[in-house]
């Protein structure tokens, strides 16, 4: 699979909250190759500071040469970017790592927390185009407020999915952690795709080994190359071996993942 | 009339290996070049330094393994790498096939170690060098680094220099008092030539927890942040020592580089440049080229080791 460096201009961004924000980049070439669950590197600034790219998922690629990213501000890196205008450029490197695998004959779960839902549109979005005939797409969205997932959930509904949400807050849908209504759907689920909180992750993850319901995780780790160069990106494996995020990932089995350590 | 003018010669050797250019990648920021196809013509590079190889495969350090510090960052991998037998059946395929030079960053926890590793990668096609990182714990002298004790480094340098007809550059480690007695005591032990500087050991806290960022608490910086001090070595080394210098530490842009050559080093590696600009060798080996015709140099060669001191 090829992997490009592009100079993406920024067509819109868009807050959606305190925090998160979407980027839509002009990257045909990147976007031509991007599957669901792969990942970009952004430089974010011209300067020597903050020096490394920082990795992202890809959040939606429509067909039209855009790539949105669905990025919450933490620190340095995510506020420089959520300061870029229309017309300004980023420097992307991608589509980087493994994305998700998916079986379009079976009932699909798909768990999302914070900006960990990232990822998830693109996967609907192209099951979607890929397999009309797949409507079973089960959406389990978590956030810390209302604010952060209020659109979103539409979003997903609006293409046809069904969303459970669940806030820390309980400003919207259930009050509480996500894994509740995902674990009360969970019978009538056959595969199972994440991205979020380690914490999270491994709830899920632990929950579906315990109904036997395949899982598909989507991993995060600290990365200074994103290519498989550095070493940098490991995560324990439930073997002994370690894995790397970038280039073994970011989307594992969880059965390959040591949860607990 | 610029459409006449000759490109300058960028062709630069040590002892009798010749290099396209001294543009070289650094040991463990290229990966086993492979990486970096779609984002480097690797045929234009002077070199790929591959990562560190021992003899068996090695795991590394549990994670986090790296993290950012301003205009540069921490690792502590560990020295993770496939192992020699797999380096030469997985990856040396790959690396035969490109037309840059090929140098074998080679480590061990003895000196034994050393020589056995060197003896293995003799003969296999392709390899062009061997570059001994000394920067590794002696586990038999308590785990002290071989590139900090120079009766060490030169023990290391003899016993690889004695197992194969390959040219050795031995890598130094800056984390010593005197650089310049650890260039001389390698370049007595029989180097051919010499690649400094590895990483300066460095440490980060995360105030909030108040544990060590890195799990191996600490770990080698890199990038442009330890610059100034690679080229006071560099320069300091150049100047003392016989055999020709590779120049190592922050380089990211041709200027840099060509700082590098005038304070005496024959070739340069980019390292932590490849993370956050992947086509920096590229970029570098232009830029070089830029410069000589600006300076209205005819070849690289003459501006090597030509920094102009007051009177
Ligand atoms: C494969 C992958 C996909 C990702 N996808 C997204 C995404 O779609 N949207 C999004 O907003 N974020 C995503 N992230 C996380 C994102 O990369 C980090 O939030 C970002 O690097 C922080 O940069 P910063 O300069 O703003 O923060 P910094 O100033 O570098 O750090 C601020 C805080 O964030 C933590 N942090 C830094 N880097 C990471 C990291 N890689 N993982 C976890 N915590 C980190 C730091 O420890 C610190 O506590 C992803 C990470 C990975 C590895
Ligand atoms: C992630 C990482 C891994 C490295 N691995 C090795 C290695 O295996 N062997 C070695 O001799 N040097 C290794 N180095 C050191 C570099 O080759 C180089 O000497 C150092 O990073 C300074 O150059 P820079 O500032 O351009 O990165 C590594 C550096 C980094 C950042
Ligand atoms: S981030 Fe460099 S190897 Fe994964």
């Amino acid at each position: 699979m090829p992997q490009f460096q592009e100079k993406s201009i920024v067509v819109t961004s868009e807050r959606l909250s305190e925090s998160y924000f979407r980027l839509v980049l002009e990257s045909p070439r990147i976007a031509a190759q991007a599957q669901p669950g792969q990942f970009v590197m952004a430089a974010c600034g011209s300067t020597l500071d903050p020096l490394l790219r920082r990795p992202f998922s890809i959040h939606r690629c429509l067909g039209d040469g855009t790539l949105h990213l669905l990025i919450k501000i933490v620190g340095k890196g995510t506020k420089l970017l959520a300061d870029l205008e229309p017309g300004e450029s980023c420097d992307l490197l991608g589509p980087l790592g493994k994305g998700f695998t998916l079986d379009p004959d079976k009932v699909s779960g798909l768990v999302g927390g914070g900006v960990g839902i990232a990822p998830l549109l693109f996967l609907v979005e192209q099951t979607n185009a890929r397999y009309p005939q797949h409507q079973a797409l089960h959406v389990f969205l978590g956030g810390q407020t209302g604010d952060d997932i209020r659109q979103l959930g539409q979003e997903f509904e609006q293409i046809g999915a069904s969303v459970s949400l669940a806030t820390d807050d309980g400003s919207l849908g259930m009050q509480g952690l996500v894994t509740q209504p995902f674990e009360e759907a969970l019978g009538t689920l056959q595969q199972v795709f994440v991205c979020g909180p380690m914490a999270m992750m491994a709830a899920t993850a632990t929950l579906c080994q315990q109904a036997n319901v395949p899982c598909q995780v989507s991993l995060e780790s600290h990365m200074a190359c994103g290519l498989g160069a550095c070493l940098g990106c490991t995560v324990h494996g439930a073997d002994g071996n370690y894995r790397h995020v970038c280039k073994h990932g970011p989307v594992l089995p969880a059965e390959e993942i040591a949860w607990i350590r | 009339m610029d459409s006449l003018k000759v490109a300058p010669d960028l062709r630069v050797s040590i002892g009798d290996l010749s290099f396209a250019n001294p543009v070289m990648t650094a040991s463990g920021t290229f990966g086993y070049a492979k990486e970096f196809n779609d984002f480097v013509q690797l045929d234009r590079l002077g070199a790929v330094a591959v990562k560190g190889i021992s003899l068996e495969p090695r795991a590394g350090n549990p994670p986090p393994r790296v993290v950012e510090t301003p205009a540069g960052m921490l690792n502590a991998i560990g020295l993770e790498n496939v192992g020699v037998a797999r380096f030469i059946s997985d990856k040396m395929p790959f690396l035969r096939g490109c037309k840059c030079r090929v140098i074998v960053n080679i480590l061990g926890d003895s000196i034994e170690e050393y020589a056995r590793l060197s003896e293995k990668l003799t003969g296999v096609a392709g390899i062009d060098g061997l570059e001994v990182n000394i920067s590794c714990p002696n586990v038999k002298k308590g785990g002290v680094a071989f590139g900090t004790v120079p009766e060490m480094a030169q023990a290391v340098t003899k016993s690889v220099k004695g197992a194969t007809d390959l040219p050795v550059i031995v890598k130094l480690s800056p984390n010593v008092s005197d650089i310049v007695a650890m260039a001389q005591a390698v370049a007595d032990g029989g180097a051919d030539a010499l690649s400094l500087i590895n990483t300066l050991i460095g440490m980060a806290i995360d105030t909030k927890t108040r544990t060590p960022k890195l799990a191996n608490i600490i770990g080698g910086l890199s990038g442009p942040a330890v610059k100034p001090v690679a080229l006071r070595m560099v320069w300091q080394v150049a100047s003392n020592v016989s055999i020709p210098v590779i120049g190592i530490g922050g380089i990211g842009t041709a200027e840099d580089a060509v700082e590098f050559l005038i304070a005496g080093a024959t070739a340069i590696q980019v390292g932590t440049a490849n993370f956050y600009n992947p086509g920096a060798t590229e970029a570098i080996i232009d830029g070089i080229s830029d410069y000589l015709v600006e300076q209205g140099q005819a070849s690289v060669r003459d501006i090597i080791g030509s920094l102009k001191v007051g009177n």
